[in-house]
């Protein structure tokens, strides 16, 4: 093989090599230890790690992105999925309707998050919007309570999430073979017993991807809570990412901080796998 | 970054033929189909709509009529303090270099990386492909500090070439992958005639492979722009001088030091937004088949 493919090959491996496969090596290691950043680390085991499940901040911080998968996963997947399929078929308005569904995933998390910010104020259009329909007594400081921050984030996550989703179904519908649906219809099924029997049956290829994007976005979460509450207030937002930021780069606890991050690895691994998986069979 | 993989682009034109369905149930449906999606697009478009209204009022407006009354006269105090006190002329610079250097860096290694695995009998080329794309598919938080140290020891640490070499390395498991699966697909009598010509390895890619993807370069180029524009953990990690940040940084620090001040905040989210705004609806098309690049069937 000509030697300028070598070279082809080996600067990209380079690169990812030396900027994401050594450095997630070096956070295993890290998270072994005890560091402040300055000086050399020191070894300390699983310290780490038994300190880990005594820490109540770390178990609310699994419990809020166990709601966060189940909720953000769910609403985008229903809503997504509902719009696709309410969107498939070419009619009058349906460029405008998708587009207005795609645009928010666009605009980047952070703005994502100070738009809602705006919206959540206490005379916000939220506040607004329920006192002019009667509901005034539903009335909150909706990122500043801890009853309702983490899913008054959740709503605006979801808001720019859908339209992702939504892509995703209807690029999987186009490949639902319409005859089967014809053939069912002249059969006698019912608009729902179609959708359920023939078409979701073809869509679980999408649907496996949908999934495991879904929980691997979940675990990656960042932005959106850190434009909008820092994991707060009293870490009612707090979810495992920004937890292992605080602690990484606010309290410099970079042992610790890293043992968080190779816990959301472990939990993000068996679906990063199910993800390769598929892609290697289309490959 | 979104993970974004999973269905080939598809290119058969079924779509039209759903229509036929569409046509028969058409003016029964029709008033109902309508009646949901028109006010479910506009509860989507509503925020947006929300936030420039706040952006166009005066601070003194805000304060007197709270944040959900309706503008009763355009004020662009909001969009003259952002720019005018320095908050996001230098971040906006920031982000475009940052975005085309990254963009621009990412294809051209991703392109190489996928046209000697998809040509060639690499050993393990299968292996390699899909190491590279799990590296893309981490969660970020397992970089973060070995990376800020990384940065660091190379005497990089807080400066843009870092923030950009950073996200080539991580995003370009994912395009290699992308365009390997259009390398794939070119058919094999059309490089078996460019090696008759007498074409190398280094023309074949320039003059063949290249012009060839294309339609992918460009779905892709669509979509890294919005990922890289749009990140904000890596800035805050490699970055720590505010001149340095991008416009999602910056946008944060806006929120901290204009606490209060709306319509200052949402004329900086706005202004941070339309660039990628923009992006999307000149290559809407492009953008949403990029989405959907590599994502299987």
């Amino acid at each position: 093989m000509p030697s300028v493919v070598w070279f082809f090959l080996l600067i990209p491996l380079a690169v990812e090599l030396a900027w994401v496969f050594w450095p997630a090596i070096n956070s295993f290691w890290l998270s072994l230890t005890r560091w402040n950043g300055i000086g050399d680390p020191e070894f300390i085991g699983i310290g780490n790690f038994e300190r880990l499940l005594s820490d109540p901040i770390f178990g609310q911080a699994i419990l809020n992105n166990v709601i966060w998968v189940i909720g953000f996963g769910g609403f985008s997947v229903i809503v997504g999925l509902s719009l696709a399929v309410a969107l498939n078929k070419p009619r009058r308005g349906v460029g405008f309707y998708r587009s207005a569904i795609y645009l928010p995933m666009v605009f980047s998390l952070a703005v994502t998050g100070l738009f809602w910010r705006v919206i959540y104020q206490p005379d916000g259009a939220v506040n607004a919007f329920l006192g002019s329909i009667g509901l005034g007594s539903l009335e909150t400081q909706w990122l500043a309570n801890p009853d309702t921050a983490l899913y008054a984030v959740l709503v605006a996550a979801v808001w720019r999430q859908v339209g992702y989703i939504m892509v995703l179904y209807l690029a999987g519908l186009k490949g639902v073979d319409p005859t089967l649906e014809e053939a069912a219809a002249v059969d006698g099924a019912s608009p729902w017993q179609r959708f359920w029997r023939i078409v979701m049956p073809q869509l679980s290829g999408v649907n496996s991807v949908v999934f495991a994007v879904t929980v691997i976005d979940s675990l990656r979460t960042f932005d959106i809570v850190w434009a909008m509450t820092r994991g707060g207030p009293y870490n009612s937002t707090q979810l495992l990412s920004t937890y292992m930021y605080q602690t990484s780069f606010t309290v410099l606890d970079l042992g610790y901080g890293s043992a968080i991050a190779v816990v959301i690895f472990a939990l993000a691994i068996v679906f990063i796998i199910t993800y390769l998986a598929r892609a290697a069979k289309e490959d | 970054m979104s993970t974004a993989p999973v269905l080939p682009a598809r290119t058969d034109g079924r779509s039209t033929d759903a229509s036929i369905a569409g046509v028969r149930r058409g003016r029964r449906g029709g008033w109902r189909f309508h009646a949901i999606m028109t006010p479910l697009s506009l509860l989507w478009i509503a925020p947006m709509i929300f936030v420039v209204f706040v952006a166009v009022r005066s601070f003194g407006d805000l304060t007197d009529r709270g944040l959900a009354a309706l503008p009763l006269s355009i004020d662009l105090s909001g969009f003259v303090t952002v720019f005018t006190a320095g908050l996001v002329g230098e971040a906006l610079v920031n982000s475009v270099i940052v975005t085309i250097a990254t963009v621009f860096l990412t294809l051209l290694l991703a392109t190489w990386a996928a046209f000697a695995l998809s040509r060639f009998h690499i050993p393990f080329r299968r292996t390699i492909l899909l190491v590279m794309l799990a590296g893309n598919l981490l969660p970020p938080q397992i970089l973060l500090i070995p990376v800020a140290r990384i940065t660091e020891g190379l005497g990089i640490y807080d400066t843009l070439a870092a923030l950009v070499i950073v996200q080539v390395g991580f995003g370009l498991g994912f395009y290699t992958f992308v365009l390997h699966g259009f390398m794939r697909a070119i058919p094999p009598e059309i490089f078996e005639a460019a090696r008759v010509d007498g074409a190398g390895e280094i023309r074949t890619y320039w003059q063949l492979v290249l012009p060839l993807c294309r339609p992918s370069l460009a779905a892709l180029a669509a979509l890294a722009t919005t990922w890289i524009w749009n990140d904000l953990i890596w800035a805050l990690t490699v970055l720590r001088t505010e001149t340095n940040f991008p416009i999602t940084a910056a946008l944060l620090n806006i929120q901290g030091g204009y606490v209060s001040q709306w319509n200052v905040v949402a004329s900086g989210a706005i202004v941070a937004a339309l660039p990628t705004a923009i992006v999307f609806f000149a290559f809407q098309r492009h953008f949403v088949s990029g989405l959907t690049l590599g994502s299987g069937k």
